[in-house]
């Protein structure tokens, strides 16, 4: 059991049940059409608020579309995280004081730019711990085995954390890797690797934690699995009938994460059912805020997507914006007066 | 004949060349149980069973770079790859190896396989989700590209892009998998693959598009007749080779051009049509050849999706400036 406070544990269950009122709420947007497609998170919030949890403020997660509850343990507005699913991508711009990433859709590449800043931190003797995120499937992509490399050659203060959730949209863990564990993966690239209870906070902490630890001293990367289950379907466009039972996902469900916090809360006396029920409204009080700021945001100009092209507009780009932005007008003074 | 749409269509095309060729395999993320995250696969685990179709684990590169293994010992790998933005960890299996191997071996090896892809833009989709990045592959040596637009053109061509003896990039435009149905013939036939397709005769001018965009041209078709313009639709269906012959006799005729595709403007393929037209038909020309495209930018998520893509309005407005040329 790593040592926590009782407020600590609470902010936890706080911050778990925001992800699943998040998570909940999110997926009915996009089944209103108020969101774009969304990737839902439930029953993996031990694993992913966990991790991100113990991090300093100074070190760095490198997220995937699936990891809101790292995002939101790490401080992110939740309107700026509806913003993006809304397909507004200036909810993609991370305030200034948050060491995050932007999220990876293309499975895992992002280790990779972790390793990288991890090393950058390192020649600047910076006191940062990189941590990256991705489901087990990543581990069957090229990139992630050179950044374990780099990672192991360089000894650098990484950490990969793998939630896995035992499935690749369809495709079940047993299909993705003839290794017995993800974990055994890092002793290939000569450093440790755990395996943990994903749905059990505490085991995700104490592991974390010891990674960090060791990446402080100079001791290089872990790997962290954290086993799992995503107990909602891959995305709103999926449909997991298809390729796995209701019992499966039942038996999985008796695992849930935050019920077990909730017991663990229960028995030590942290958890009432006037505490569960605030911290629930005020979860959902949370997000309705949210919604109402996100769907009150103006609409981003209509050529802001020619800004960041490059940090100078080159005269290319110009001459292409100057062209939509009198195409836009043309049109719209057609459509008054026709 | 039935009725079918795009998904359906290419379905059929894949279970028919699996019955017929004992080779064919299909390969990649999801296409066995889930029948592939758009159904294109559906059915097929079932009647040809996990030697045939086989769920890959989550790599690009290992499916085409194994796919290349397999066509070069004698099978006919046909690789989905979920969604073309996401082709890049196997661009250089494809580029480096899969479109070289027949000239590195001077003709010992060769390499057939076919990666099919769905690309374009699609309402409300994710990042990588919506590329169009043909040019990419129409620029590499030893790969054909081939997009169909419809349900019909889709069995035909990629029946023949099976039976090719060359990797052939398969593009399946995303927004046009369920967007219609089309008489399609039950039996077996092919379209072939360098051959462009004048969906419309015509004497005034000349616009050449392919895949999803060709609807919109289509329907910039209907209005510019009702204004007089007698225009001559080209389908391009394959996009490399390019079929030069169809487009300089067409522009030939009509003596002006408007290409038309939401790939970004520089260096898309309507670069090399106007480039084409200008080597061989610079005296046929009433006015310069011009290029309807999507913008150097990427791709804008939902909120302003609809200031990237070009849109029926833009084709004719701009075709109907040209005409004034
Ligand atoms: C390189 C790449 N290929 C394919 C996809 C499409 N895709 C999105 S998620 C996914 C499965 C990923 O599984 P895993 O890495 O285990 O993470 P999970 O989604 O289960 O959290 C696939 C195939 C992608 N995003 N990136």
């Amino acid at each position: 059991m790593p040592k926590l406070s009782d407020e600590e544990i609470k902010e936890l269950y706080r911050l778990m049940v925001q992800t699943r009122v998040f998570d909940e709420k999110a997926w009915k947007l996009q089944r209103q059409g108020r969101i774009g497609t969304y990737a839902p998170i439930k029953g993996q919030e031990a694993s992913d608020i966990g991790t991100s949890f113990v991090l300093s403020k100074n070190d760095w997660i490198f997220p995937t579309y699936r990891n809101m509850g790292a995002y939101i343990t790490r401080g992110m507005p939740l309107e700026k995280l509806l913003q993006y699913w809304s397909g507004d991508e200036r909810g993609q711009k991370i305030p200034e004081n948050l060491n995050i990433f932007t999220l990876a859709i293309p499975v895992g590449t992002q280790p990779l730019h972790a390793v990288g800043l991890a090393w950058a931190a390192k020649k600047q003797k910076k006191d940062v711990v990189v941590l990256t995120y991705m489901g087990e499937a990543a581990t069957s992509t090229g990139d992630f085995h050179e950044a374990m490399n780099f990672a192991g050659v360089f000894n650098l203060p990484v950490i990969f954390v793998v939630e896995n959730n035992q499935y690749a949209i369809s495709v079940p863990r047993s299909k993705q890797t003839k290794s017995e564990t993800i974990a055994q993966k890092a002793i290939a690239y000569g450093f440790n690797g755990i395996q943990v209870d994903g749905n059990d906070i505490f085991a995700v902490i104490k592991a974390t934690k010891d990674a960090i630890e060791k990446s402080k001293q100079n001791n290089g990367p872990s790997l962290v699995e954290c086993v799992t289950y995503r107990l909602g379907h891959h995305t709103t466009a999926d449909d997991y009938n298809i390729y796995r039972t209701e019992e499966e996902v039942q038996l999985w469900s008796q695992k849930d994460p935050i019920e077990r916090l909730r017991r663990f809360m229960e028995n030590k006396k942290l958890w009432t059912k006037e505490f569960g029920d605030k911290t629930f409204k005020e979860a959902e009080e949370n997000m309705e805020k949210a919604i109402v700021a996100m769907e009150s945001l103006s609409k981003p100009k209509p050529d802001e997507f020619f800004d960041y092209v490059f940090a100078n507009q080159t005269n290319s780009i110009k001459m292409q914006r100057e062209y939509l932005l009198k195409y836009l007008d043309e049109k719209e003074k057609e459509i008054r007066f026709p | 004949m039935s009725q079918m749409n795009m998904v359906q269509s290419i379905n059929q095309a894949l279970a028919q060349e699996m019955e017929r060729d004992q080779n064919v395999l299909v390969l990649g993320e999801d296409v066995g149980v889930d029948g592939g995250v758009f159904r294109v696969t559906e059915g097929l685990l079932q009647k040809f069973g996990e030697e045939r179709v086989i769920d890959t684990p989550l790599s690009e590169s290992g499916i085409v770079g194994t796919s290349i293994g397999m066509a070069v010992y004698g099978l006919k790998p046909v690789v989905e790859i979920q969604f073309s933005g996401f082709i890049y960890s196997a661009f250089e299996q494809l580029i480096s190896h899969a479109s070289r191997i027949r000239n590195r071996s001077r003709g010992r090896f060769t390499c057939p396989l076919v990666v099919r892809t769905p690309c374009s833009w699609v309402s409300r989709g994710l990042e990588h989700h919506e590329e169009s990045t043909e040019a990419l592959f129409i620029h590499t040596p030893g790969l054909k590209v081939v997009m169909p637009s419809n349900p019909y053109d889709a069995k035909g061509l990629l029946i023949s892009s099976i039976r090719d003896p060359d990797p052939v990039i398969f593009f399946e435009p995303l927004r046009l998998y369920r967007a219609f149905k089309q008489e399609v013939p039950d039996e077996i036939y092919t379209i072939p693959i360098g051959e462009a397709n004048v969906v419309k005769e015509g004497t005034d001018i000349t616009l050449i598009s392919y895949g999803a965009m060709m609807s919109s041209v289509l329907e910039a078709d209907e209005i510019l007749k009702g204004n007089n313009i007698n225009s001559e639709v080209i389908n391009l269906r394959t996009l490399s080779p390019l079929d030069k012959d169809t487009i300089l006799k067409s522009v030939k005729k009509t003596g002006k051009c408007v290409v038309v595709h939401e790939a970004p403007l520089t260096c898309g393929l309507g670069a090399e049509i106007s480039a084409i037209i200008n080597e061989k038909a610079l005296l046929n020309l009433e006015a310069p050849v011009i290029r309807i495209t999507g913008f150097d930018t990427v791709v804008p998520l939902a909120k302003l999706e609809n200031n990237y893509i070009p849109d029926v309005r833009r084709i004719v407005t701009e075709t109907k400036n040209l005409m004034k040329f």
